[in-house]
């Protein structure tokens, strides 16, 4: 409790992708939705990063990275995560706005053409 | 002890979203989780990554979703919420998967490092990796991008019809 480890992280890294699923299931406005796939990438991310801390030891496992040094494949895993949740963010507003152009509305439950 | 004020930021604010009705608030608090999760990577030793999503996520996608909310919104005022019954069945569900991972977490072996050196610097190693290790996905990240870029400018172009 004293000596911050790998739980803390992970503890918060579940308190994150919970939120981030929370949210998703309970707005009706499309851009909060989005802000909740958010929220999870960010739990993924925090993850990441948390294992690839503590998996440094001065043993094999350690000095396998880049030039000899620790390995950073967490690190270099979530900046992808970083600009793929950019890039997805940006075709999603494209998304929403051609359907609040054609609705008036951003609420979810307007879209139902598709309906059976 | 600086780990639980980050910690305490990035949750709170997580959870503030979910319980929040406003769009605009909840943009704020989204801000304030990654700014706290940029908080967590500075601890965690990865520099250039806390660095990465603070000019990035916080300075670009966030300002994108709301940019978003600015052009989807005809009445600043109004309030899209769901009803009672479907708000509190998503939080139960979002609750009981939280309850879940936790269990899963603590019932499982998890040895960790004796961590790293002092003076450490992760920027030099990382630039190596993503033009020698990792040269494929950062070239494949390049072609995405502009994808996306060349996608969203014209999904999102002003129809003259």
């Amino acid at each position: 409790m004293f000596e911050i480890g790998l739980h803390h992280y992970l503890l918060v890294s579940i308190l994150l992708m919970s939120a981030g699923v929370g949210t998703i299931l309970t707005k009706r406005n499309a851009i909060g939705i989005l802000i909740g796939v958010e929220l999870i990438l960010n739990a993924a991310g925090v993850n990441l990063v948390a294992f690839n801390n503590f998996s440094w030891s001065g043993g094999a496992h350690g000095s396998s990275g880049v030039l000899g040094g620790p390995v950073i494949d967490g690190v270099v895993f979530t900046m992808f995560v970083i600009v793929l949740a950019a890039a997805e963010a940006a075709i999603a507003l494209a998304i929403f706005l051609n359907f609040y152009n054609n609705h008036s509305s951003i609420d979810v439950t307007k879209a139902d053409e598709l309906k059976g | 002890m600086l780990f639980y004020a980050f910690a305490l930021v990035t949750v709170v604010s997580a959870w503030a979203i979910v319980v929040s009705q406003n769009i605009v608030r909840m943009a704020v608090y989204l801000l304030l989780t990654l700014g706290g999760a940029a908080g967590l990577y500075f601890m965690l030793h990865a520099e250039l990554l806390a660095a990465i999503q603070l000019i990035v996520y916080a300075g670009g996608t966030l300002i994108l979703i709301v940019f978003g909310v600015m052009l989807t919104s005809k009445n600043p005022f109004i309030r899209t919420e769901a009803s009672s019954t479907e708000i509190a069945t998503g939080v139960m569900v979002a609750i009981a998967l939280a309850a879940l991972m936790l269990l899963a977490v603590l019932n499982s072996p998890l040895e960790t490092g004796a961590g790293v050196e002092q003076g450490y610097h992760q920027i030099r190693d990382v630039g190596h990796g993503l033009l020698s290790t990792y040269l494929v996905p950062f070239e494949i990240a390049a072609v995405l991008l502009l994808v996306v870029m060349i996608g969203a400018a014209y999904m999102a172009r002003r129809r003259t019809d």
